[in-house]
């Protein structure tokens, strides 16, 4: 993968997340872990090479169906992309939103969500006037409210204190449990021991370890 | 601080932000067109109702040029014309103009001070035509021939034409100004369209990322602007109805001039302006938003 005319960010990949797995990507800052998700969550296409998501090759999916194949995957963005203009409430349930799901169907599961990542008492709050660590656990409960087929999180817990980080992973292997396929990005060796999760070490692009 | 919330009175927020500091430059504009575009319509309806104004009163009519012999005078032979056409089908009345009233017709191009004693002035006759069954310039010239009058019948065909050219014109004239405007109006959405996703850019993206539809991301701005467009649309039209109930006031019955005789009920017209601009704005917005998202995809 690469970026315009750019070197290469990424090549010589080549590996496979089994269904309901739990892997880790690891490696130094610029290694390509970031570009490595952007490809898996279809906000990138390979300069070549092939990926492959739920069985297909994500290069040959309709543009019509690339929604319905993004609706399975859940994201922790590293900037969080939260949208400034909807409280934490309606940024967690954007996704069933979307989806289509009626407000009744979920409106409990939200609010109990939120209460899990420590937002109980922000739920109106708007993300301008939230905290880093906030706006992290609210990113979080956004990509994982709709319990996605894959969790992809690019450094979920970089902006939270230790005993946060612990619950955000307690949190991740719970989904992971029910069935998510989980990648996670990440600087933190602590997390990563801890887990004792496999993991995908990447250096300049090209995975070194796995 | 929330600990006072409900989730259920909770209601979902809109997608897009509300509020934009460039709607009310939007508004004004799309108001504008829209003002502009009703004045047109009402100028159209009014200079039309006037050529049909004018076509009936020249078809109800006919003008008979006499020519008199040299054995009679010429107020014989107008009086032996009348005679002659007042009998003829499809003719209500006919009347032999005095030559006090032909002299009056030419003075405007003779000017006040010209001696007409001693011109022939042609002697005419006013006929007035069944507005059902109206006498043709053929058959007024028969009558006429039968009779022995030597005359020339001016059915208005001539004038008529023009009038009706005329109209067709202003009438075509109005629907290019009408296109135009709404034109304009779609350029001015579309341009908004595409500085409200530039400036949304992360929302459309968050939201695409997330899961949402081309289509979908395209109808939140395609019914933000039909929204916007049918509020501009609203003030446009009341703007033009105030002005057109103004003109009729200050003009009474027959409109501020002969040419655009406005009525009351032709108010109505500016009507389906709101609508018409949302259609507008929305099919704008919608190719411009699924355009771009493409793009950007």
């Amino acid at each position: 993968m690469r970026y315009g005319r750019a070197p290469e960010t990424l090549r010589g990949l080549n590996f496979a997340l089994g269904q309901g797995s739990f892997h880790f990507v690891t490696g130094p800052s610029g290694a390509g872990k970031s570009s490595l998700l952007k490809l898996m969550y279809l906000a990138a296409r390979p300069s070549r090479g092939v990926v492959h998501l739920f069985g297909q090759d994500v290069a040959t999916v309709a543009a019509h169906d690339r929604p319905f194949l993004r609706r399975r995957i859940g994201v922790v963005f590293q900037e969080f992309r939260l949208l400034d203009h909807l409280s934490a409430f309606d940024n967690v349930a954007l996704p069933l939103r979307i989806a289509g799901r009626k407000p009744d169907t979920y409106r409990h599961d939200v609010a109990e969500l939120l209460a899990w990542v420590g937002l109980k008492e922000r739920m109106h709050a708007m993300p301008p006037t939230l905290a880093g660590g906030e706006k992290q656990r609210l990113a979080i409960a956004r990509a994982v409210v709709n319990r996605p087929d894959i969790l992809l999180a690019d450094e979920p817990t970089g902006n939270v204190d230790h005993d946060m980080g612990l619950r955000i992973l307690r949190l991740f292997v719970e989904l992971n449990r029910m069935g998510t396929t989980v990648l996670i990005a990440t600087h933190d060796q602590d997390m990563v021991a801890r887990s004792g999760m496999p993991v995908l070490h990447l250096e300049r692009g090209r995975l070194v370890r796995s | 601080m929330s600990d006072s919330f409900n989730p259920d009175a909770w209601r979902p927020a809109p997608f897009l932000p509300e509020a934009d500091a460039h709607d009310v430059a939007l508004v004004f504009v799309v108001a504008v067109l829209c003002f502009l575009a009703c004045l047109t319509a009402l100028g159209v309806i009014a200079s039309d109702r006037a050529a049909r104004g004018w076509t009936e009163d020249l078809t109800s009519e006919a003008t008979v040029i006499v020519r008199p012999a040299a054995t009679e005078s010429p107020d014989t032979a107008a009086a032996r014309a009348a005679e002659a056409l007042a009998g003829a089908p499809g003719v209500l009345e006919a009347r032999a103009l005095e030559r006090a009233k032909a002299e009056a017709l030419i003075a405007p191009w003779l000017g006040a001070n010209a001696d007409l004693e001693d011109l022939p002035v042609p002697r005419l006759v006013v006929v007035s035509l069944d507005p059902k069954t109206p006498a043709t310039a053929a058959s007024l010239d028969r009558a006429l021939k039968a009779a022995g009058v030597d005359a020339l019948v001016d059915d208005h065909s001539m004038w008529i034409a023009d009038i009706r050219r005329g109209a067709d014109l202003a009438r075509w004239f109005g629907v290019g100004v009408f296109l135009l405007i709404a034109a304009a109006a779609a350029g001015v959405v579309a341009f908004a369209t595409r500085a409200g996703l530039a400036s949304r850019r992360e929302v459309v993206e968050t939201l695409h990322l997330t899961g949402a539809e081309d289509g979908f991301i395209a109808q939140l701005f395609q019914a933000r602007f039909a929204r916007i467009a049918a509020v501009a649309g609203l003030f446009g039209a009341a703007g033009a109805a105030i002005m057109g109930a103004g003109l009729r006031l200050i003009g009474g019955g027959a409109g501020l001039t002969p040419v655009l005789p406005i009525h009351w009920m032709d108010l109505l017209a500016v009507l389906p302006c709101p609508l018409a601009a949302a259609v507008v704005a929305a099919l704008a917005a919608r190719f411009t938003a699924v355009a771009l998202i493409r793009e950007m995809a």
